[in-house]
Protein backbone atom coordinates (compact mmCIF):
# COMPACT_ATOMS: atom_id res chain seq x y z
CA UNK A 1 0.00 0.00 0.00
CA UNK A 2 1.45 3.14 -1.09
CA UNK A 3 0.76 5.37 1.79
CA UNK A 4 1.77 8.73 -0.14
CA UNK A 5 -1.42 8.56 -2.42
CA UNK A 6 -2.96 9.77 0.83
CA UNK A 7 -0.95 12.96 1.05
CA UNK A 8 -3.35 14.01 -1.91
CA UNK A 9 -6.67 16.25 -0.62
CA UNK A 10 -8.13 13.87 -3.68
CA UNK A 11 -7.52 10.85 -2.00
CA UNK A 12 -7.81 11.65 1.52
CA UNK A 13 -11.18 13.40 1.71
CA UNK A 14 -12.82 10.16 1.05
CA UNK A 15 -10.77 8.16 2.96
CA UNK A 16 -10.99 10.65 5.79
CA UNK A 17 -15.11 10.57 5.78
CA UNK A 18 -15.03 6.83 6.09
CA UNK A 19 -13.07 7.22 9.01
CA UNK A 20 -14.89 9.79 10.75
CA UNK A 21 -18.56 7.63 11.82
CA UNK A 22 -15.86 5.05 13.68
CA UNK A 23 -14.09 7.48 15.36
CA UNK A 24 -17.50 9.20 16.41
CA UNK A 25 -19.03 5.96 17.56
CA UNK A 26 -15.55 4.98 19.40
CA UNK A 27 -15.75 8.26 21.19
CA UNK A 28 -19.29 8.25 22.23
CA UNK A 29 -19.46 4.70 23.44
CA UNK A 30 -16.02 5.20 25.54
CA UNK A 31 -16.92 8.27 27.02
CA UNK A 32 -20.37 6.65 27.95
CA UNK A 33 -18.25 3.96 29.52
CA UNK A 34 -15.74 6.51 30.81
CA UNK A 35 -18.53 8.09 32.69
CA UNK A 36 -19.97 5.53 34.25
CA UNK A 37 -16.86 3.81 35.40
CA UNK A 38 -15.77 7.08 36.80
CA UNK A 39 -19.23 8.01 38.54
CA UNK A 40 -20.27 4.29 39.49
CA UNK A 41 -17.37 2.26 40.43
CA UNK A 42 -14.52 4.67 42.23
CA UNK A 43 -14.36 4.08 45.71
CA UNK A 44 -16.64 5.10 48.21
CA UNK A 45 -13.76 6.01 50.94
CA UNK A 46 -12.86 9.33 48.49
CA UNK A 47 -16.42 10.06 48.14
CA UNK A 48 -17.39 10.62 51.43
CA UNK A 49 -14.70 14.05 51.32
CA UNK A 50 -13.27 14.57 48.52
CA UNK A 51 -15.80 14.23 45.78
CA UNK A 52 -14.25 17.22 43.49
CA UNK A 53 -11.45 14.79 42.53
CA UNK A 54 -14.32 13.62 39.58
CA UNK A 55 -13.47 16.82 37.67
CA UNK A 56 -9.82 15.19 36.69
CA UNK A 57 -12.13 12.90 34.36
CA UNK A 58 -12.24 15.61 31.89
CA UNK A 59 -9.87 17.97 33.58
CA UNK A 60 -6.68 15.98 32.65
CA UNK A 61 -7.74 14.45 29.05
CA UNK A 62 -8.33 17.49 28.20
CA UNK A 63 -5.35 19.37 29.14
CA UNK A 64 -3.38 15.86 27.80
CA UNK A 65 -5.03 16.43 24.33
CA UNK A 66 -4.50 20.34 24.54
CA UNK A 67 -0.53 19.64 24.59
CA UNK A 68 -0.62 16.46 22.16
CA UNK A 69 -2.76 17.89 19.63
CA UNK A 70 0.06 20.94 19.59
CA UNK A 71 2.73 18.21 19.45
CA UNK A 72 0.62 17.03 16.29
CA UNK A 73 0.15 20.30 15.19
CA UNK A 74 3.65 20.98 14.98
CA UNK A 75 4.39 17.49 13.54
CA UNK A 76 2.24 18.96 10.61
CA UNK A 77 3.36 22.25 9.83
CA UNK A 78 7.16 20.70 9.74
CA UNK A 79 5.98 17.91 7.13
CA UNK A 80 4.73 20.79 5.17
CA UNK A 81 7.22 22.87 5.23
CA UNK A 82 9.74 19.84 4.30
CA UNK A 83 7.70 18.46 1.93
CA UNK A 84 5.43 21.16 1.05
CA UNK A 85 2.95 19.08 0.81
CA UNK A 86 -0.42 20.69 0.75
CA UNK A 87 -2.51 18.14 3.11
CA UNK A 88 -0.24 18.46 5.81
CA UNK A 89 -0.89 22.70 6.36
CA UNK A 90 -4.87 21.43 6.11
CA UNK A 91 -4.00 19.00 8.72
CA UNK A 92 -2.40 21.62 11.26
CA UNK A 93 -4.69 24.14 10.42
CA UNK A 94 -7.39 21.46 11.04
CA UNK A 95 -5.99 20.36 14.63
CA UNK A 96 -5.39 23.91 15.95
CA UNK A 97 -9.25 24.76 17.02
CA UNK A 98 -9.52 21.78 18.70
CA UNK A 99 -6.34 21.86 20.43
CA UNK A 100 -7.21 25.41 21.40
CA UNK A 101 -10.86 24.23 23.13
CA UNK A 102 -9.33 21.36 24.77
CA UNK A 103 -7.23 24.27 26.31
CA UNK A 104 -9.91 26.01 27.20
CA UNK A 105 -11.50 23.22 28.79
CA UNK A 106 -8.42 22.68 30.57
CA UNK A 107 -8.26 25.86 31.97
CA UNK A 108 -12.06 26.07 32.94
CA UNK A 109 -12.05 22.94 34.53
CA UNK A 110 -9.21 23.80 35.87
CA UNK A 111 -10.87 27.16 37.94
CA UNK A 112 -13.46 24.98 38.92
CA UNK A 113 -10.94 21.90 40.16
CA UNK A 114 -8.63 24.90 42.30
CA UNK A 115 -11.70 26.78 43.92
CA UNK A 116 -12.70 23.49 45.63
CA UNK A 117 -9.35 22.02 46.13
CA UNK A 118 -6.90 24.99 46.96
CA UNK A 119 -9.47 27.60 47.84
CA UNK A 120 -8.92 29.87 44.86
CA UNK A 121 -9.81 30.23 41.62
CA UNK A 122 -6.81 31.46 40.11
CA UNK A 123 -3.05 31.28 41.15
CA UNK A 124 -0.16 32.05 39.26
CA UNK A 125 0.94 29.11 39.58
CA UNK A 126 3.87 27.43 36.96
CA UNK A 127 1.19 25.24 35.07
CA UNK A 128 -1.76 27.09 35.06
CA UNK A 129 0.41 30.08 33.39
CA UNK A 130 2.13 27.67 30.69
CA UNK A 131 -1.44 26.34 29.69
CA UNK A 132 -2.36 29.85 29.70
CA UNK A 133 0.34 31.07 27.30
CA UNK A 134 -0.53 27.69 25.34
CA UNK A 135 -4.24 28.75 25.14
CA UNK A 136 -2.58 32.25 23.24
CA UNK A 137 -0.20 30.65 21.11
CA UNK A 138 -3.06 28.56 19.74
CA UNK A 139 -5.10 31.88 19.27
CA UNK A 140 -1.88 33.49 17.89
CA UNK A 141 -1.53 30.15 15.01
CA UNK A 142 -5.52 30.91 14.46
CA UNK A 143 -5.45 34.59 14.23
CA UNK A 144 -2.23 34.72 11.53
CA UNK A 145 -3.50 31.58 9.09
CA UNK A 146 -7.04 33.76 8.79
CA UNK A 147 -5.06 37.08 8.59
CA UNK A 148 -3.30 36.17 5.83
CA UNK A 149 -5.14 36.20 2.37
CA UNK A 150 -3.06 34.10 0.24
CA UNK A 151 -2.84 30.28 2.05
CA UNK A 152 0.55 29.84 1.08
CA UNK A 153 2.15 32.46 2.93
CA UNK A 154 -0.54 31.86 5.60
CA UNK A 155 0.45 28.54 5.91
CA UNK A 156 4.02 28.83 5.81
CA UNK A 157 3.97 32.02 8.35
CA UNK A 158 1.59 30.19 10.89
CA UNK A 159 3.75 27.05 10.17
CA UNK A 160 7.15 28.90 11.75
CA UNK A 161 4.98 30.63 14.70
CA UNK A 162 4.02 27.06 15.40
CA UNK A 163 7.09 25.82 15.69
CA UNK A 164 8.39 29.08 17.90
CA UNK A 165 5.65 28.27 19.83
CA UNK A 166 6.50 24.39 21.10
CA UNK A 167 8.85 25.63 24.04
CA UNK A 168 5.84 25.88 25.75
CA UNK A 169 4.96 22.21 25.97
CA UNK A 170 7.92 21.12 27.64
CA UNK A 171 7.35 24.00 29.83
CA UNK A 172 3.91 22.95 31.17
CA UNK A 173 5.11 19.08 31.34
CA UNK A 174 7.62 20.03 33.75
CA UNK A 175 6.69 22.83 35.18
CA UNK A 176 5.39 20.91 38.38
CA UNK A 177 9.18 20.11 39.10
CA UNK A 178 9.35 23.85 41.25
CA UNK A 179 13.09 23.24 42.52
CA UNK A 180 11.88 25.78 45.53
CA UNK A 181 8.54 25.93 47.04
CA UNK A 182 8.98 29.63 48.61
CA UNK A 183 9.86 30.69 44.77
CA UNK A 184 6.80 29.41 42.96
CA UNK A 185 3.91 28.18 44.19
CA UNK A 186 3.43 24.67 42.60
CA UNK A 187 -0.12 24.03 43.06
CA UNK A 188 0.02 20.98 40.63
CA UNK A 189 2.30 17.98 42.90
CA UNK A 190 3.52 14.81 40.85
CA UNK A 191 1.73 12.21 42.00
CA UNK A 192 3.07 8.77 41.79
CA UNK A 193 0.36 6.36 39.03
CA UNK A 194 0.86 3.62 41.74
CA UNK A 195 -0.65 5.93 45.29
CA UNK A 196 -3.84 6.50 42.61
CA UNK A 197 -6.86 3.95 43.00
CA UNK A 198 -6.92 1.48 39.81
CA UNK A 199 -10.58 2.08 39.42
CA UNK A 200 -10.02 6.42 39.09
CA UNK A 201 -6.84 5.78 36.89
CA UNK A 202 -8.50 3.34 34.66
CA UNK A 203 -11.95 5.50 34.33
CA UNK A 204 -9.64 8.76 33.60
CA UNK A 205 -7.45 6.50 30.89
CA UNK A 206 -10.50 6.02 29.45
CA UNK A 207 -11.93 8.93 29.18
CA UNK A 208 -8.23 10.23 27.74
CA UNK A 209 -8.91 7.42 24.73
CA UNK A 210 -12.82 9.36 24.78
CA UNK A 211 -11.08 12.93 23.99
CA UNK A 212 -9.09 10.80 21.52
CA UNK A 213 -11.33 9.61 19.80
CA UNK A 214 -13.50 13.05 19.79
CA UNK A 215 -10.48 14.91 18.57
CA UNK A 216 -9.45 12.48 15.64
CA UNK A 217 -13.63 12.87 14.43
CA UNK A 218 -13.61 16.61 14.39
CA UNK A 219 -10.32 17.29 13.01
CA UNK A 220 -11.14 14.88 10.06
CA UNK A 221 -14.62 16.78 9.84
CA UNK A 222 -12.62 19.87 9.85
CA UNK A 223 -9.89 19.12 7.44
CA UNK A 224 -12.65 17.99 4.77
CA UNK A 225 -14.19 21.71 4.93
CA UNK A 226 -11.07 22.91 4.56
CA UNK A 227 -9.89 20.94 1.62
CA UNK A 228 -14.02 22.07 0.25
CA UNK A 229 -12.86 25.58 0.91
CA UNK A 230 -9.49 25.74 -0.73
CA UNK A 231 -10.46 23.40 -3.27
CA UNK A 232 -13.84 24.53 -4.22
CA UNK A 233 -12.87 25.68 -7.55
CA UNK A 234 -11.49 21.97 -8.73
CA UNK A 235 -12.87 19.57 -11.02
CA UNK A 236 -12.42 17.12 -8.70
CA UNK A 237 -14.78 19.09 -6.03
CA UNK A 238 -17.09 20.19 -8.47
CA UNK A 239 -17.73 16.52 -9.79
CA UNK A 240 -17.96 14.95 -5.91
CA UNK A 241 -20.13 17.83 -4.71
CA UNK A 242 -22.65 17.13 -8.37
CA UNK A 243 -22.52 13.74 -7.98
CA UNK A 244 -22.47 12.29 -4.60
CA UNK A 245 -22.57 14.61 -1.60
CA UNK A 246 -21.31 12.46 0.74
CA UNK B 1 -30.40 8.69 46.90
CA UNK B 2 -30.63 10.35 43.98
CA UNK B 3 -29.94 13.85 45.26
CA UNK B 4 -27.10 12.03 47.11
CA UNK B 5 -25.66 11.38 44.04
CA UNK B 6 -26.11 15.25 42.21
CA UNK B 7 -25.06 16.57 45.66
CA UNK B 8 -21.88 14.72 45.30
CA UNK B 9 -20.85 15.89 48.93
CA UNK B 10 -22.11 18.77 48.32
CA UNK B 11 -19.41 19.21 45.44
CA UNK B 12 -21.86 19.13 42.70
CA UNK B 13 -21.75 22.32 41.49
CA UNK B 14 -18.31 22.27 40.91
CA UNK B 15 -18.27 19.33 39.45
CA UNK B 16 -21.38 18.89 37.22
CA UNK B 17 -20.27 22.89 35.93
CA UNK B 18 -17.25 21.08 34.88
CA UNK B 19 -18.82 17.96 32.82
CA UNK B 20 -21.50 20.55 31.95
CA UNK B 21 -19.51 22.84 30.08
CA UNK B 22 -16.84 20.29 28.59
CA UNK B 23 -20.10 18.64 27.28
CA UNK B 24 -21.56 22.12 25.49
CA UNK B 25 -18.41 23.47 24.55
CA UNK B 26 -17.81 20.04 22.79
CA UNK B 27 -20.99 19.86 21.04
CA UNK B 28 -21.03 23.41 19.82
CA UNK B 29 -17.45 22.53 18.04
CA UNK B 30 -19.97 19.57 16.48
CA UNK B 31 -22.67 21.88 15.72
CA UNK B 32 -20.27 24.80 14.07
CA UNK B 33 -18.38 22.16 11.94
CA UNK B 34 -21.89 20.89 10.81
CA UNK B 35 -22.86 24.08 9.69
CA UNK B 36 -19.71 24.89 8.06
CA UNK B 37 -19.74 22.09 6.03
CA UNK B 38 -23.32 22.85 4.61
CA UNK B 39 -22.22 26.18 3.94
CA UNK B 40 -19.30 24.84 2.21
CA UNK B 41 -21.51 22.31 0.16
CA UNK B 42 -24.14 25.27 -1.18
CA UNK B 43 -21.45 27.58 -2.36
CA UNK B 44 -19.84 24.87 -4.15
CA UNK B 45 -23.22 24.16 -5.87
CA UNK B 46 -23.56 27.34 -6.54
CA UNK B 47 -19.84 27.44 -8.38
CA UNK B 48 -21.29 24.43 -10.34
CA UNK B 49 -24.14 25.61 -11.72
CA UNK B 50 -22.72 29.13 -12.48
CA UNK B 51 -19.39 26.94 -14.51
CA UNK B 52 -22.68 25.34 -15.96
CA UNK B 53 -24.74 28.04 -17.13
CA UNK B 54 -21.52 29.49 -18.66
CA UNK B 55 -20.91 26.36 -20.62
CA UNK B 56 -24.36 26.09 -22.68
Amino acid sequence: MNWFRYASPVEFYPLAGRMIPWFAIAAVLTTAFGLYWGFFQTPDILSQQKEYYRIIFVHVPAAWMSMWLYLVLVGWAVLGLIYNTRLSFMMAAAVAPTGALFTGIALLTGVLWGKTSWGTWWDWDPRLTSELILFFIYAGYMALQSAIEDSYRADRASALLAIVGLFCIPLIYWSINCPDPTQCAALHARSSMSAIETNILAAMWTMVFAFWMYSFAVIFVRVRNIILERERNSTWVSRLIGGDPS
Amino acid sequence: MIAEFFSMGGFGFYIWTSFGLTFLLMLAEVLYLRQQRRTNLKRIQRIRKMNAGSDS
